[in-house]
């Protein structure tokens, strides 16, 4: 069946293939980059949208930062971008404040780590890599984007609305979120929010069953799922997961939206809120937070596995070596992904949850743990004895592991209820997953631009302005987040506008000052990465096909590979993509369609008796791509 | 520190100047040579994995070393020793991989940065390795998780018997604790009831409500299980006391409870605090004039995300010798004693009764 689809679409292909260099093909300007079925454009289109709002999430990280670390600072200068929200003494209205918390997470998680990283390197990696020419329904692919777009523009617009954006915490629990009266921010931004949230559920979901239905049909020939880049692995079961929780959240969102909207009573029960009693009654607050966090805990793995996919990758090829214990790589991420579904209720320790069935998550949740200890360590033994190449790409992929290590650590404090009860909404929480999932993702977010913007537009990052990039935010992610877990350990709980109300909470002002100072530096660099991005785009140095000398798919296309990647024939796969530094090989790399046949100098003796099948696969197959020795 | 973080942004933004002059210059030279595998950039990198290690590995040990009398907070329940030792416990393993990893990290970075003549060795798997860091992480969280759910469990089973009891209420944006009264029975509350004076909604046809109190702190005995019983009428809110280690969710229409030990009074803490030869408790407050512990108390506040106040939602905790308390709680007028106009919600079968537990001497108003 893919077959027949796949000569279908070569047909297709072939009389595009031979102006696909022509920018004036026969589609227009709006066809080609607005509404594209190329699954390259629209990776790219995420990529830009993420960018976009990685920078309007992390600006306003930057704001309640200032009024964290310089409560007594005058902001009156900020007034004409904020107008109202500052108030007449020149500080940030606790309100906002609350609301730029909420939508600074909202924004990170969904926009950036989810759409930005998953629809950007899920799009433009896994045809490369699989040898597919396209995603299986490019037209949904093109849905899949502007659906994103469509949420991205209605929850952009809250933040315009005279009562603000939604205020009540990313996790957005009810009744705060479901009542109007309780803050300004469960007004009209709180109906956007959930707009937009039902909007981006629908594209996430256009995408992952896309994602899923490529890599497990359109393989190219020899592409077995043992020889799968580990890429995407982590690209596929992320979709898996998307795929499994994010219409749990769909329905959270639906009955907040009839409770809040149509009076009915899913999580509302006995409130006096504004002078009166509401007449709602029997519903449960605890409810959502279960439907919530049965996305909320899942979605800390759609965030952090791309990223563990991608690092794995660069870290191989740039060590030159095999990612040690690839098996039990696919295992763990495997392991995750069923675990992930069955942690959630961590979160919920001290909501008032039946302590019992807090016994039974801290059990599951703390065997997580041992997947991703299996990852770091294989990381570790990937690095020992090889020969590593430190390209940016690269700095940030180790980045990623140490940070992988540092904040996956304290989540075994985390996940021991008992230690959670004093932990629980502090900074050490803040840490924690600031670190392990927040900064690691966006460093293996960064990892994969720096990685892959060669095939993405046929140039070369500029290199020292990566080194400077990558010190600047390694240095500086540590020191934003690491005094947080001292700040923790204080019992500073999170989301508060100021500590001074408290004596327990009264010092640290210094470490505060600090942190904020971090901060406006971390982020200030992240603008030598935008002005490298963009450069580049125009006038970095020429890519090779191959820069990395890497073995997968993706860096056997042209530099510019066209609409269905491959001008001829797709490539056929014959080994796995890690045959890094293979003893006896010539170079140092040995690409999955060089066939065993062509390296009997380097060949295993199980891989001697692969010859064989081969040549009974490559009946009919005339391109030979030795193109990569180039 | 504005100043110094405006300067520092400046600087950035020359740095970022300079760099871009000097890509152009660079661009120039790397377009005619040909793909190289690793310059010295790549040696510089190397290094400075080598010194982020040390630096950083120096600076977390003196920082965590400098200020540990400053986080660690002072802890004055039986349960808080217990889950205080847990998280010290955890650290010291979870610090040990922490450390070690990351020495491995590094080293290998910089041991095996590029050259031209190595060769990487290929080094697919190793099955027994493999194990060996499956079951050995697997044993020792076992090990966590036994010991903490060990805690866990007694921390959330049933209060003993006779712990005294206090409701604690949390509004927009303040909370309330209502004591029993005389009958040691908190009188059953409707939101229904709730009005401006009534604002915990208590029900004066029940009799056990007549004696409760409100008092404006809350006063705790040594050494004897209290239990908060916890609702909220409005939002979620957090039930927090941070040197009980004492977090527990307000949730409206579904009553939490959260029982411990509190075991040191807040005149013995503020005596501990001054001997315990810790700077930081010595220095003077600028507000007060006076040394830190002199004024120490402990507090509540909210943990759970209420709105526009949810960082002000403080209450003083007084803990304190039973005999005081129990003076103390004597002491205390009624509810409904200092809010007689409720006495008309009262069934009139009760009216009487309710005069007499709630203290009011002369119950003219039949």
């Amino acid at each position: 069946m893919a077959e027949t689809i796949r000569t279908i679409e070569d047909t297709k292909h072939a009389h595009e293939d031979e102006h696909h260099d022509d920018h004036h093909e026969e589609g227009n300007f709006f066809t080609n980059y607005i509404f594209s079925l190329d699954h390259k454009v629209i990776g790219k289109q995420f990529l830009f949208t993420g960018m976009f709002w990685a920078i309007i999430g992390g600006g306003m990280s930057i704001l309640f930062r200032l009024q964290l670390g310089f409560p007594n600072m005058n902001l009156e200068w900020l007034k004409p971008m904020l107008g109202e929200w500052i108030t007449a003494e020149g500080k940030i209205d606790p309100e906002f404040y609350l609301a730029l918390v909420t939508m600074h997470g909202t924004i990170m998680v969904f926009f950036v780590l989810t759409a930005g990283l998953s629809g950007t390197f899920s799009n433009f990696l896994i045809p490369l890599q699989i040898g597919a020419r396209d995603m299986a329904s490019g037209f949904m692919n093109m849905l899949s984007y502007w659906f994103f777009f469509l949420s991205s523009v209605v929850m952009f617009a809250s933040l315009f609305l005279s009562t603000g954006p939604a205020s009540g915490g990313w996790v957005i629990y009810p009744p705060l979120s479901a009542l109007p009266d309780a803050v300004q921010g469960s007004k009209g931004g709180m109906t956007l929010w959930l707009i937009a949230m039902a909007l981006f559920i629908i594209s996430s979901l256009l995408g992952g069953i896309n994602y899923i239905t490529t890599v497990i049909n359109l393989r190219t020939k020899g592409m077995s799922f043992s020889r799968l880049p580990l890429t995407i692995w982590a690209f596929f079961l992320t979709a898996v997961i998307g795929l499994l929780s994010f219409p749990v959240l769909f329905s959270a969102a639906l009955l907040l939206i009839f409770d809040r909207s149509f009076g009915t009573s899913f999580y509302l029960s006995d409130i006096y809120i504004a002078g009166e009693a509401l007449p709602n009654t029997g519903g449960s607050a605890l409810l959502f937070q279960h439907l919530f966090w049965f996305l909320g805990h899942p979605e800390v793995y759609i965030v952090i596995l791309p990223s563990l996919g991608i690092t794995s990758e660069i870290i191989s090829t740039n060590s030159r070596k095999p990612i040690f214990g690839y098996r039990a790589m696919v295992g763990s991420l495997l392991g995750i992904t069923i675990l992930s579904f069955v942690v959630w209720a961590h979160h919920m320790f001290v909501t008032g949850m039946n302590p019992f069935l807090g016994s039974i998550f801290m059990f599951l949740t703390l065997i997580i743990a041992v997947p991703s200890a299996v990852k770091v360590f294989n990381y570790l033994t990937t690095l020992w004895r090889g020969n590593i190449v430190f390209t940016p790409a690269m700095l940030f992929s180790i980045g990623l592991v140490s940070l992988f290590i540092s904040g996956g650590l304290t989540g075994i404090f985390l996940g021991n209820s008992a230690i959670d009860i004093q932990l629980h909404d502090t900074y050490f929480v803040v840490a924690h997953f600031h670190i392990v999932m927040g900064s690691a993702s966006f460093f293996g977010m960064v990892a994969g631009i720096y990685h892959w913007f060669p095939k993405m537009f046929g140039r070369m990052m500029d290199d020292k302005l990566g080194y400077v990039h990558f010190w600047l935010t390694f240095i500086g992610v540590y020191l934003v987040f690491f005094p947080m877990h001292y700040i923790g350990i204080a019992g500073f709980p999170r989301r508060y506008y100021t500590f001074t109300n408290f004596d327990a909470f009264s010092s640290f002002t210094d470490l505060n000052m600090f942190v904020s100072a971090a901060a406006i530096i971390t982020f200030g660099a992240q603008f030598i990465f935008v002005f490298n991005f963009i450069y580049s785009i125009f006038r970095g140095r020429l890519a090779s096909e191959n820069p990395w000398r890497s073995n997968t798919l993706e860096w056997t296309t042209p530099r510019f590979p066209g609409h269905g990647n491959w001008p001829g024939e797709i490539p056929t796969v014959y080994r796995w993509p890690y045959d890094y530094s293979k003893p006896g090989a010539k170079e140092d790399f040995i690409p999955q369609t060089v066939p065993y046949s062509q390296t009997p100098e380097s060949n295993l003796p199980h891989e001697n008796e692969l010859i064989e099948q081969e040549e009974v696969k490559q009946e009919g197959i005339i391109v030979d791509e030795a193109s990569e020795e180039r | 520190m504005l100043t110094f973080a405006i300067i520092a942004g400046l600087l950035l933004l020359v740095v970022l100047l300079l760099l871009l002059f000097r890509i152009n210059a660079l661009t120039d030279v790397m377009k005619t040579e040909g793909q190289r595998r690793a310059s010295t950039s790549n040696k510089v990198n190397a290094v400075l994995m080598m010194v982020f290690l040390i630096a950083a590995g120096a600076l977390f040990f003196w920082y965590s070393i400098v200020r540990q009398n400053e986080y660690k907070l002072p802890v004055a329940s039986d349960h808080g020793i217990v889950t205080d030792n847990l998280f010290w416990i955890s650290t010291i393993v979870t610090g040990i991989v922490f450390i070690l990893t990351h020495i491995l990290l590094f080293w290998f970075s910089y041991r095996y940065q590029y050259k031209k003549n190595a060769k990487a060795l290929y080094y697919p798997e190793n099955n027994k390795l493999e194990i060996y860091w499956t079951v050995i992480p697997a044993i020792v969280l076992t090990g966590l998780v036994f010991s903490g759910w060990k805690a866990w469990t007694d921390i959330t089973d049933k209060a003993p018997e006779g712990a005294e009891v206090v409701e604690i209420v949390g509004q927009q944006f303040q909370w309330t604790a209502r004591y029993p009264g005389k009958d040691k029975q908190l009188g059953s509350f409707d939101f229904r009831m709730i009005d401006e004076v009534n604002s915990l909604g208590i029900d004066f046809s029940d009799k056990s409500s007549f004696d409760d109190f409100i008092p404006r702190k809350i006063f705790l005995p040594v050494n004897k299980p209290v239990e908060f019983k916890i609702r909220a009428k409005d939002v979620l809110h957090s039930v927090y006391a941070p040197h009980f280690r004492l977090k527990m969710d307000a949730v409206p229409g579904m009553p939490t409870r959260f029982w411990f030990v509190p075991n040191t009074t807040t005149a013995k803490m503020r005596e501990d605090l001054k001997n315990s030869g810790n700077p930081f408790w010595q220095e003077i407050d600028p507000d007060t004039g006076e040394p830190k512990w002199k004024n120490f108390n402990y507090e509540l506040a909210c943990a759970e995300i209420c709105g526009r106040g949810h960082f002000s939602m403080r209450l003083l905790i007084e803990v304190v010798e039973e005999v005081e308390y129990e003076k103390w709680y004597a002491e205390q007028k009624s509810w409904l004693s200092m809010n007689e106009d409720y006495l008309s919600k009262v069934p009139a079968n009760l009216k009487e009764l309710a005069a007499i537990s709630a203290g009011i001497e002369n119950s003219a108003n039949n």
